[in-house]
């Protein structure tokens, strides 16, 4: 049931060390500073909070529906916790469940766990936090914008967090980019569906008890612009980037290209072998596409040191 | 509550349940840094992380048996790798006729995808035989001794804490919904559309998260009560003893030097 290992929680092996240890650095950065935003903004109260909606989004993944076939549909939560309880504090919430998946149940490794963090917990959450703002604000505090808006940030949490590995899978040389982000991003193009059909219907019920946990929330969170951006950022650059990857014409070249440039990124590590040499291929499409990411990357770092820099100005 | 068995946590009387989980956690980063940084193809380094951790497997009295059937559940993401074997460079060692399509197996290609398969299992053992030996309270002790923030140790330590409690709120949802659905023969599924049925098990996370609300208030007035200010607070750590560190240092020695060999002989 819990043990069942969901396509999205990346193994060791998995993921080149120098992919790795990036994510990590951009996970532990943004679990930072939505510490001190929680910290600041919402205080004491939220501890024991968070840790039982941790706990709910854990348990509620087994509450699950079948589907067609034998498979089944059951929730991830990244857009649930972010509607509920704003984005720093389901940033946390997020990093709690999926390090207990990976640390006791092994769903997802521990040098992975960075990059898990990053695709489920980060990305996931601010893309959720993006796309429920724009339809509640687009619906003018309408309840259609709250469900229209439930949907489509549950899917493209799923959709985008899904590209994400397998755009990491393929930089890691680990799987083509033209096999797995398309395979990655059709594949959960689907579940996306049931993890949209299982919010709204999380949210109609919220909605019918406990409007006011709706009503207020999310929009009130200082700091929530910048994740606004932030969210807007990795949504583009996930869907631009990844056709771009997996429509390179030739997969083969790319993953040779990209197994030299990661070997040459790992260089200090691998000089014991001076006569190491990889075919001198022409890097265009590769360099694009890094720099693509690193782009968007910095951008998130930007956006997350001006959100930090802004709080602490107000403060 | 009655889902305990959710606890991968097995007490046994042996060395590496005794070992102090600072050390075990320290151990259990450094090994799998070491086998994610060991090149591709160096088959031998491979046998020998894997023996180390056999070994600790067999030290741990938890049954080789029990470590080996839990690492076959993590391994279906193995199939992200498969089109290596048919896309990386090199000399074919076999070629695949598929219609017009026609795959050539590289040796290139299968070296790789066989080292990330290991590599992910050896350390996929490593994390099983540390989850089934440490208690989670020792896991978090552990975490705050690599210094992780206080808050996210708490909130973690909160999250398993009510794990429990929330699964049996889920188990008896999950009862209700199975007595008003009439689930009759197998096979033949119950309840409506699926947009029905999403919409249900929908309204169960609902329901779910708004008993979690009113539970986290129930626990915060309870903590207040009991003079909770925001901070939590932990009884300070004993001090590792000297033979803590002795292990410690004797297995990062002993991991930083495989991996030294490792780079020399199959980089």
């Amino acid at each position: 049931m819990l043990l069942s290992p969901a396509a999205m929680h990346i193994p060791d092996g998995f993921l080149s060390v120098l992919v790795s240890v990036v994510l990590w650095l951009f996970s532990v950065a943004a679990i930072a500073i939505s510490l001190r935003n929680v910290n600041k903004d919402l205080g004491e109260r939220q501890v024991p909070l968070m840790g039982v909606l941790a706990a709910a989004i854990f348990a509620g993944q087994m509450l699950n529906f079948t589907v067609a076939g034998g498979t089944s549909g059951h929730l991830m939560g990244a857009a649930i916790a972010t509607i509920l309880l704003g984005p720093w504090a389901a940033i946390l919430v997020m990093t709690c469940v999926v390090g207990v998946q990976a640390l006791i149940f092994q769903d997802g490794g521990l040098l992975a766990l960075g990059a898990n963090i990053f695709n489920m917990g980060i990305i996931g959450v601010a893309v959720s936090y993006t796309a429920y703002q724009f339809f509640r604000k687009a619906s003018g505090g309408k309840p259609w914008g709250i469900f229209v808006g439930g949907f489509v940030s549950a899917w493209l949490s799923i959709e985008i967090a899904a590209l994400a590995v397998g755009l990491q899978l393929a930089l890691s040389g680990t799987s083509p980019a033209n096999i797995a982000v398309p395979a990655m991003g059709g594949i959960h193009a689907v579940i996306g569906i049931g993890e949209g059909l299982i919010t709204v219907g999380a949210l109609a019920f919220i909605f019918a008890s406990r409007r006011d946990l709706l009503l207020g929330g999310v929009s009130t969170v200082r700091g929530g612009r910048a994740m606004w951006v932030v969210g807007l950022v990795i949504a583009l650059a996930l869907a631009i980037l990844s056709p771009l990857a997996s429509s390179h014409p030739d997969g083969l070249e790319w993953v040779a290209e990209q197994k030299g440039f990661l070997d040459a990124a790992q260089g200090p590590v691998y000089d014991l072998i001076p006569d190491y040499v990889f075919p001198g291929v022409s890097n265009e499409a590769l360099a694009t596409i890094l720099a693509g990411i690193l782009g968007a990357l910095i951008v998130f770092g930007v956006a997350l040191l001006v959100a930090y820099s802004r709080r602490h100005r107000q403060a | 509550m009655h889902v305990h068995f959710l606890d991968p946590y097995r007490p046994r009387p042996s060395l590496v349940h005794m070992l102090d989980a600072r050390v075990k956690f320290v151990l259990l980063l450094a090994f799998i840094l070491t086998n994610a940084l060991l090149p591709v193809g160096a088959f031998p380094a491979y046998l020998l992380t894997f023996s180390l951790i056999l070994a600790v497997e067999i030290l741990s009295e938890l049954g080789v048996v029990y470590v080996l059937k839990r690492s076959a559940l993590a391994l279906p993401f193995i199939l992200a790798a498969l089109p290596l074997l048919f896309t990386v460079k090199g000399p074919a060692l076999f070629t695949l006729q598929l219609g017009s399509w026609s795959l050539a197996l590289s040796q290139a290609g299968l070296e790789r995808f066989v080292s990330i398969a290991l590599k992910s299992w050896i350390s996929l053992q490593a994390a099983i035989v540390f989850a089934a030996s440490t208690s989670f309270p020792d896991i978090l002790v552990a975490m705050r001794a690599v210094r992780l923030p206080r808050l996210l140790v708490a909130v973690f330590g909160l999250m398993w804490r009510y794990l429990f409690v929330l699964v049996d709120e889920v188990l008896r949802l999950m009862r209700a919904r199975a007595a008003r659905s009439g689930q009759s023969a197998e096979g033949r599924r119950a309840g409506g559309s699926l947009v029905w049925r999403a919409r249900v098990a929908g309204g169960m996370a609902g329901n779910l998260f708004l008993r979690g609300f009113d539970r986290s208030e129930r626990i915060y007035m309870a903590m207040v009560a009991r003079g909770y200010d925001g901070e939590v607070r932990t009884l300070s750590q004993p001090a590792l003893r000297l033979a803590h560190w002795m292990i410690l240092t004797g297995g990062l020695l002993l991991l930083g030097i495989l991996l030294i060999f490792a780079l020399i002989f199959w980089g």
